[in-house]
This record gives C-alpha cells, sequence and structure tokens, in this order.
C-alpha cells in the first residue's frame, strides 16, 4: 500500500479542519472602512424638541465616543449601565445617536432610563448611519481629538470590553493628544 | 384531465413571467425607469449589512431599505453606477459587495474552484493512464500443464 492513497484523505482532513477553523469566525465582527478616516460631516437633529442636536463640530476637539442606540434596540439596554457609570464618572464626552426610531420613543427611552448623554441626535433615515457604515446597534465609534474614527465596536459596551478594549484605546489616544 | 394540465401550465407560466419587485416599496420608486431599472441592477450587487445574505434589493430590512433611497439619491444626483457602488465601499468596505472584486486577497476565492478542478482532472488523467500501463505490463501468465488439464476436463465434463 503505497502512502499516496491517503492523500485525498488528508486533502480532505485539511480542507475541512480549515472550514471548521471557519465557523468559529463571528461573522458579524467586520473591520470598518472608516477606521482612521475622519469623522463625515453631519448636522443632527434633536431628540428632544427642546434641545439642539449635534453635528461634527460638536464632537472635535477630544476623545470622544458616539454610541449609535435605540429605543426597538434590546442589547442597548445591556450596555446601558456601562455608558450611565461613564457619564456619572465624567470619564469621557458621549454623544448619542438615535437611530431609526421615533422622536418620541427615544425620548422616552432616555426619561426612563438614564441619559447618559452629553448631546443627543436622531437618525431617522440612516443619513449618518450609513456615512459611518453602521450595520446594526448598538455601535459605537471612537473619535480621537484630531476628528478621526479610530475604533469601531459593534454590539454593546460591557463591563469587559470596556476594560479590555474600549479604556485602554481611549488611554492612549488621551496620551496621543496630550503629546 | 386534460384541464388540469392547462390550469398547471397556466400557473406555471404566470409564476415564470411575474415582474420580480424584490422589497422594493412602492415609495420608493423613481418616475424615471431608466433611473429605476438601474438602481434596481445595483441593489442587486449590494448587500444587506443586516441580514448578510440577501441584497439591498430582496431584503426588507429598514436599513436595506434606506440604503436603497441613497443609491437612487445618488443616481438622481447624476452619480455613475460605478461611483455609487464605490460610495458605499467606501462606509462598508468590500464586505457590501455580494459579487467581491478580483484583488490580491480574493484571488484564492476566485481562482480556487479551478485550481480544485483542474486538480481532479489531472488527477483522474493520472490514474486512468496509470491503469492503462498496468494492463499491458501485467498480462495474465500462461495457464500451466495443471490447470491446462483442468479446464479440459471441465469442459469434457460440460459436454
Amino acid at each position: 500500500m503505497k502512502l499516496s492513497v491517503f492523500a485525498p484523505l488528508a486533502v480532505m482532513i485539511a480542507i475541512g479542519v480549515g472550514l471548521g477553523v471557519g465557523l468559529t469566525n463571528d461573522p458579524r465582527a467586520l473591520p470598518s472602512a472608516l477606521v482612521d478616516k475622519p469623522l463625515p460631516d453631519f448636522d443632527l437633529p434633536p431628540v428632544r424638541a427642546e434641545e439642539r442636536g449635534f453635528s461634527h463640530e460638536d464632537v472635535k476637539g477630544e476623545v470622544a465616543l458616539i454610541n449609535v442606540f435605540a429605543s426597538w434596540c434590546i442589547s442597548c439596554r445591556i450596555e446601558h449601565p456601562t455608558l450611565m457609570r461613564l457619564a456619572d464618572e465624567k470619564r469621557v464626552p458621549l454623544y448619542g445617536v438615535d437611530w431609526r426610531d421615533k422622536r418620541e420613543d427615544g425620548a422616552a427611552w432616555l426619561a426612563a432610563f438614564g441619559d447618559p448623554f452629553k448631546l443627543v441626535g436622531e437618525d431617522q433615515n440612516s443619513k449618518l448611519a450609513i456615512e459611518l457604515g453602521v450595520t446594526g446597534a448598538p455601535e459605537t465609534y471612537v473619535i480621537d481629538h484630531t476628528g478621526r474614527i479610530r475604533y469601531k465596536q459593534i454590539g454593546p459596551i460591557t463591563e469587559d470590553v470596556w476594560r479590555e478594549v474600549i479604556e485602554p484605546l481611549i488611554l492612549s489616544l488621551e496620551q496621543e493628544a496630550a503629546s | 384531465m386534460r384541464g388540469n394540465l392547462l390550469g398547471a401550465i397556466v400557473i406555471v407560466l404566470a409564476a415564470l413571467l411575474s415582474l420580480d419587485a424584490g422589497a422594493v416599496l412602492p415609495d420608493e420608486v423613481l418616475p424615471n425607469p431608466v433611473l429605476e431599472a438601474r438602481a434596481r441592477a445595483i441593489s442587486k450587487e449590494l448587500r444587506c449589512v443586516v441580514c448578510q445574505n440577501q441584497s439591498i434589493d430582496d431584503s426588507s430590512a429598514p436599513l436595506a431599505r434606506d440604503m436603497r433611497i441613497l443609491v437612487r439619491e445618488r443616481l438622481v444626483a447624476g452619480d455613475s453606477d460605478s461611483q455609487v457602488k464605490a460610495y458605499l465601499v467606501e462606509r462598508y468596505g468590500n464586505f457590501v459587495l455580494l459579487r467581491p472584486p478580483v484583488q490580491a486577497d480574493t484571488l484564492l476565492l476566485w481562482l480556487g474552484p479551478a485550481i480544485f478542478l483542474l486538480t481532479a482532472f489531472g488527477g483522474f488523467a493520472f490514474y486512468l493512464r496509470k491503469s492503462k500501463n498496468q494492463l499491458t505490463i501485467t498480462a495474465p501468465p500462461p495457464l500451466s500443464d495443471e490447470e491446462d488439464a483442468l479446464l479440459k476436463r471441465a469442459i469434457e465434463d460440460q459436454a
């Protein structure tokens, strides 16, 4: 029996292992095409009529987070306590984009669970969402002091994500800004 | 019986000839039929990033609807088909294209099937040639005297 008869089997095993490893990849974890690109120009109308929304000019000048949320978004409830804590500690300015939501629903959601945002705007027609490459809510963009997008968090910012990913990044960006 | 068959044919024809409306809602349709046709063609090539394996033309996801409207707005503004696609690729990466472009990191994807097919045909041709050679080389040896006698006896028994 020659070893070469095992060649097809070896090829099949190699393909199987390759595909098996592929299955462990999260198809939702997409690299953002906009990382290191400047924040697009925008001017969002407010969620609460008595306030103002916000524009790209508001975000520029310091390290900040832009959080895409919605009242219909279940996972947003998961990250909300973390965002509230960050707001209480004044750790980093948070800007909220109420995406594809009715204004009154967004406002009621913030009234019910708390409003961690410095400024909140609404994006009913996904105008900003598509500019940012949003694929779902929640998503959070880390903006550096020069107004560039440096990271995109897909899915909720849990305490783990904050501690292991976002906080170290913000620290290094703040150092970058100071130097 | 005949009537049933006719009915079935009519139903199948109706299904085949019906216009495919995708997920496009009436309020999205552009008044200009040429632009609308271009929008439909582009939408079929763009991935719905929420559902991932549908085009935005097929998907009823809210974000797909907003992307279809955006495609139409860009066309009305005078963009070419490739400019519209480039606009979305800039924001979502090549992932948004259902047909990935041929480039260095997608070569394996594009050439993979051809490589597999060639390898399979190559292996088969090799196998055929080898077994043909084996036939000529390993022709069975002639019968020994003993076997010859056995064969003769068997034939006589039969007769």
